[in-house]
């Protein structure tokens, strides 16, 4: 089933967050709220649309996650470095 | 090196006073992003994949101890006790947050230095040759020139809203060290029959989606005129560059669809114009610049030195070092020291603050607080005493800083990749790391001999793979990393684009490929033939038959 | 549109008058190169001020055996980007030596207002807000400027000169 979140950079010090509940904005993906169909996904970006006019955050946008494991996880790998970080000391046959 | 004059200090003080201003505009909600965002970029400062970067320009790769160890404090203090020296010689810092950059600018302003026109569509931080000053194959020093053009380039009100970027590189030496052939202008200097210094002018070099060789456009332009030279370029490119599609607008292919010959033309009646004008500069300001460039105090040494060739002997390592990390100087009894900042399994290019400190110390004491940054991603000491150099070696070695690869296969030049860069299509440094630790055998490595293998992380070709002898591009293809692997590139005097072999490999699968290759080479080569040299005999036919080959 | 001139805001005198609409009986007015080459004659004739509204995909070729005859030449600027005006303004002012009003409309913003002036642009057609305080805190962010262009104030080789004429 799909299962989408709101991602964007904050505005004071780019970091990666999650639109949370109450329009909050998290650095923690299991904060995230998450939209499981098209309605429910514009819903989220309009209201984090209002969080651009305030100027707390640039640029969000939709991603689909999985919660399989348990955990919210990014779908897509570019996702999934943006939750994790860099592992800049991890050899490539390790995935993120 | 250069010193800011008081016109100059005041100049980054204003600079950094409207950046304090815009960023409070932005912050305020007076500015959105669509409109901060060329103003933030004309200072260097990106919004990344987790936060923003701010590049700092380190023109043309000259900087001092002082400027070294701000850069030290302000990792610390701003970002995370690192950062990471790019292609261009400049420095990036990762993790800044928006409302301190001001502060962080400031800080660079205290010690010269800016961010100034490290992105955006405008003329970029000018690059040279690392060993300039120092090289002993040098006719001129390169900077001198290089800082005319920064001092012109900076904030040029005709020229601030280019097509696209432009890149303009220096060389004064006879090898092309700072690959002059893939930059928008690549300009060399020479001598002409009658003595007269001037530059070579090659037009129309770049990476990206299109990579092209830049052509020559003038062969001889005499020095003192190189100002209006460059405003004329520069106007027939702002003037004509195409700017309906990004992908089309640096002036390479401006150059490919008018011909360089038609190039040439429009920028020879343009500077017929110009050149009688108010552009180019008075002796005394020329000479003023050239002043601060006048070679530093050395003293007469020995060309040899008793000390240095028995801790030569009694130590291979150094000895390696010496051998691979130590060029000729011009001056007898000095050399040019490289430090390598591709330790085995680190990220290309990445310095750590206490490493900082100590390579700002060891240019103080050892090389007449000079420092380079390298299109490599290394760091140079460009005048050290021979008799100083297995002192610096132990010092570097405490530090993890003594890697005696430069110019080998693990010297790798990586850009950041999808570990940091919003714009990536796979990861380039866990393949760096990966390749450095197959051929961690310095031994093995010494074998293979000179290679240049150069990774990017997407088409935009930071990581120069186009011109790496082994060329790395990371690729997306349904949700997985995959590499296309290039071959027989360069950068130097005989630059050229390197062949796309095949189909690309998986991550999982790209040393084992880069293994493959060196493999075929070194099965192959005729005796003292470098990589390079033998895929130019062989072509693409043996590599691509060992790669594609089914077992 | 609040117009700034001369580091005031200013009455705008002239007319635009649409591609293919009437032309004003009287006052100044601004035409596009195509109304102009079509209707050069009528323009000539009458005794009021002309200009021209252009945009950088315009050639100087076409303007330059006229330049005496135009009061006003403005440039459309569709987004910021578009750098070709700042070389054609120069042009213009340095090599054609063109006096008149050199204007700069459309996308136009403060940020932009010290490169414009310091090409040849005197005149700014700008969206709104408190634009002049905006537009003299711009014009004075900078004081220090490394290229010579014909504005009036000193390039730095100028200063860096004098002052070394003083020691
Ligand atoms: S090559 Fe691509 S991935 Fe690498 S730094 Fe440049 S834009 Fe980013």
């Amino acid at each position: 089933m799909k299962l989408e979140i709101v991602s964007a950079n904050r505005l004071t010090d780019g970091r990666v967050v999650y639109l949370s509940h109450g329009g909050r904005w998290s650095e923690k993906i299991v904060d995230g709220r998450t939209a499981r169909n098209d309605k429910e996904s514009a819903a989220l970006l309009t209201e984090a649309e209002a969080s651009v006019a305030k100027c707390l955050v640039i640029d969000p946008y939709l991603l689909t996650i999985s919660d399989e494991t348990g955990a919210f996880t990014a779908m897509r790998l570019r996702e999934r470095i943006r939750q994790f970080g860099p592992k800049v000391n991890q050899t490539l046959d390790q995935s993120v | 090196m250069y010193r800011y004059d008081e016109f100059d200090q005041t100049f980054v003080r204003q600079r950094v006073a409207q950046f304090r201003d815009q960023v409070a505009r932005r912050l305020s909600g007076d500015l959105s992003e669509e409109e901060f965002k060329p103003l933030r970029l004309m200072n260097g400062l990106y919004l990344q994949l987790h936060a923003y970067m701010l590049r700092v320009a380190i023109p043309y790769g000259t900087f001092c101890s002082r400027q070294m160890r701000q850069l030290a404090d302000i990792s610390r203090h701003y970002d995370r006790g690192y950062g990471h020296f790019t292609t261009r010689q400049n420095i990036q810092f990762n993790w800044v947050k928006l409302d301190e950059v001001p502060d962080i600018l400031a800080a660079l302003a205290e010690v010269e230095m800016h961010a100034i026109q490290t992105s955006g569509n405008c003329i970029r931080n000018v690059t040279a040759d690392p060993f300039a000053g120092a090289a002993a194959d040098e006719i001129e020093d390169a900077r001198i020139w290089c800082e005319i053009i920064r001092q012109w380039s900076t904030l040029h009100p005709e020229f601030s809203f280019l097509p696209r970027k432009f890149k303009i590189s220096v060389n004064g030496a006879i090898e092309d060290r700072a690959a002059l052939r893939v930059h928008d202008i690549g300009l060399q200097l020479k001598q002409n029959d009658t003595g007269e210094i001037g530059f070579e002018v090659m037009v129309g070099g770049g990476q990206g989606r299109t990579p092209m060789i830049a052509k020559s456009i003038r062969s001889f332009l005499p020095k003192e005129e190189l100002l209006s030279y460059l405003e004329s370029i520069l106007r027939v490119y702002n003037l004509l560059g195409r700017r309906d599609n990004k992908y089309k607008a640096r002036i390479k292919i401006l150059v490919h669809d008018l011909g360089a010959e038609t190039l040439a033309n429009m920028v020879e009646r343009e500077w017929q114009q110009l050149r009688e004008g108010y552009v180019n500069l008075p002796d005394s300001e020329l000479a003023r610049i050239a002043c601060y460039f006048a070679p530093p105090d050395l003293e007469d040494a020995a060309e040899t030195d008793n000390g240095l060739d028995r801790a030569r002997r009694a130590n291979g390592q150094f000895e390696s070092w010496l051998e691979h990390n130590v060029n000729a100087h011009k001056q007898p009894g000095y050399a040019i020291v490289t430090i390598s900042l591709k330790p085995e399994g680190g990220v290309p290019g990445d310095i750590d603050a206490d490493q900082m400190e100590v390579v700002a110390d060891l240019a103080q004491r050892f090389s007449h607080d000079e420092l380079r940054a390298t299109y490599q991603q290394n760091l140079v000491l460009p005048h050290v005493r021979k008799r100083d150099l297995h002192v610096v070696w132990r010092l570097l070695a405490a530090h993890g800083l003594s890697t005696a690869n430069h110019g080998l296969i693990s010297d790798i030049i990586a850009c950041p990749g999808m570990d940091y860069c919003s714009l990536a299509t796979a990861r380039s440094i866990p393949v760096a790391q990966s390749i450095s630790q197959r051929f961690n055998d310095l031994t093995r490595q010494k074998n293979i001999g000179d290679l240049r293998l150069n990774i990017s992380g997407c088409i935009n070709a930071c990581g120069h793979h186009h011109v790496g002898h082994i060329g790395i591009l990371g690729l997306e293809k349904n949700g997985a990393e995959n590499y296309q692997i290039t071959l027989g590139g360069r950068s130097d005097r005989s630059a050229a684009i390197g062949e796309i072999i095949g189909p690309a490999f998986s991550a999982e699968k790209i040393a084992d490929a880069v293994e493959t290759v060196i493999d075929t080479y070194l099965d192959l080569r005729q005796p003292g033939e470098r990589f390079v040299d033998a895929y130019a005999r062989l072509g693409r036919g043996p590599f691509k038959e060992r790669l594609y080959a089914t077992h | 549109m609040p117009l700034i001139k001369n580091g005031a805001i200013t009455d705008d005198p002239w007319q635009f008058p649409a591609e293919d609409g009437p032309m004003p009986e009287t006052g100044s007015v601004a035409v596009s190169l195509t109304q102009w080459q079509r209707e050069k004659a009528v323009l000539l004739a009458r005794s009021t001020p002309l200009g021209l509204l252009l945009t950088g995909n315009d050639s100087l070729d076409n303007i330059v055996p006229n330049i005496t005859a135009y009061d006003l030449i403005a440039f459309v600027f569709p987004t910021f980007q578009d750098g070709r005006p700042y070389s054609m303004a120069r042009l213009l002012r340095e090599r054609y030596g063109y006096t008149g009003e050199l204007r700069a409309t459309g996308d136009v913003s403060r940020d932009q207002f010290l490169f414009m002036y310091r090409c040849g642009f005197d005149a700014f057609a700008v969206s709104a807000g408190n634009v002049i305080e905006d537009w003299l805190r711009a014009v004075s962010e900078i004081s220090i400027w490394y290229q010579p262009t014909n504005d009036p104030r000193s390039a730095l080789t100028t200063l860096r000169h004098k002052l070394h004429a003083l020691e």
